[in-house]
């Protein structure tokens, strides 16, 4: 069977816009494929098309992309779930600066991400071995660790879009939201004074597109509640 | 961390309790008025006067029009900082963003004046 495919070209050396291009690529009749081994057939027609993969499992977050209007990975996202008229249309993650084709440029994204603190504090003396926590305690962990940083959620929230440069975004801050239920964590307070300014955490309006893509099936928006309460029971 | 300078309560904290607040307000003031109108159906201008004439009534309305200039001040501003910033209009965007801020606190300060004068018949 084959199957159209238009993916987003652009080589800043070379072209002066970004342009569409139409492939036509073979698939096996009766097989599911993901959107990473179309795009490998498309790489073996045409060497120059440029985009980021690795683990090629949903594990290492490199393939993010726009896959037919929906944010995704495209390793673990089957062609059959996105083709759209019969067609698979593949554009980079939108809102971030395009360095060529698919690839992305994050450093918006993860300086947002370096703002919360991504790491553990605690000023306390060290025990012999290490911080215990109670399964319960652990347990406040879940849904919030397993984020892989692909970006999907944080490029596919219009508040993101607007204000990169000041909103966390949802990646950024479900990772903050991951350290201040850490019961090991001693900074909450601090934590929690970097984020009550108008644009930190409160960009999010609730769109919820996060939500909505991401690959790993984590609640950003949940996570941001989450915030707001806790700011809220220490500003009243 | 962003330091505010024209929001409403210089807190993304503050504004959004006073967002919600005023909102709960409105939607309870907006109730109220439905209701009395349908139960007051055919209404005439005698009835509309009296309820008017309660200070109660008075202060629930100033409450809803301050709460009004408020919401719409929070949400206008958050507007301007989304849709009028450099990004969108590169470096005019702050005389942009500034000259919208200033239409609309003029407008909602006349508004809510006017209001005032309207509601306590000055």
């Amino acid at each position: 069977m084959d199957v159209q495919v238009s993916v987003y070209r652009y080589n800043p050396e070379r072209d002066d816009v970004p342009r569409m291009q139409d492939m036509t690529v073979a698939v096996p009749d009766g097989k599911d494929l993901m959107v990473l081994d179309v795009l490998e057939r498309l790489k073996a027609q045409d060497p120059t098309l440029t985009y980021r993969r690795s683990c090629r499992e949903g594990v290492c977050g490199s393939d993010g992309m726009n896959i037919g209007g929906t944010n995704g990975l495209a390793c673990v996202t089957p062609l059959s779930e996105a083709l759209k008229k019969g067609r698979l249309v593949l554009r980079p993650l939108p809102g971030l600066p395009v360095i060529r084709d698919l690839v992305v440029d994050m450093s918006l994204f993860y300086r947002q991400y370096e703002k919360v603190r991504p790491w553990l504090i605690n000023d306390t003396a060290p025990p012999a071995q290490e911080r215990l926590q109670s399964p319960e305690e652990r347990e406040q962990l879940d849904g919030l660790y397993e984020c892989i940083l692909c970006a999907c959620c944080s490029t596919s929230c219009p508040s993101f879009w607007w204000n990169p440069d000041r909103f966390v975004g949802p990646a950024g801050l479900l990772q903050a939201y991951r350290f201040l239920a850490d019961s090991r964590d001693t900074a909450a307070s601090e934590r929690l004074s970097a984020l009550q300014d108008p644009f930190s955490v409160f960009r999010c309006r609730g769109i919820m597109n996060c939500v909505n893509v991401c690959p790993k099936g984590l609640n950003p928006t949940r996570a941001i509640g989450h915030i707001r309460t806790m700011l809220l029971r220490r500003g009243i | 961390m962003v330091a505010p300078v024209t929001s409403l309560a210089r807190s993304g904290l503050g504004d959004w309790v006073v967002q919600r607040l005023t909102a709960v307000l409105l939607a309870g003031y907006v109730l109220f008025m439905v209701a009395w109108l349908f139960a007051h159906a055919p209404l005439d201008y005698d009835q509309w006067r009296d309820l008017f004439a309660h200070t109660w009534m008075r202060v629930f309305s100033l409450l809803a029009l301050l709460s009004l200039c408020a919401h719409a001040w929070i949400g206008l501003w958050t507007l301007s900082g989304d849709y009028l910033n450099e990004r969108a209009l590169g470096r005019k965007a702050l005389l942009v963003r500034f000259l919208f801020q200033m239409f609309c606190g003029a407008a909602l300060f006349g508004y809510g004046v006017w209001g005032i004068q309207i509601l306590w018949e000055l």
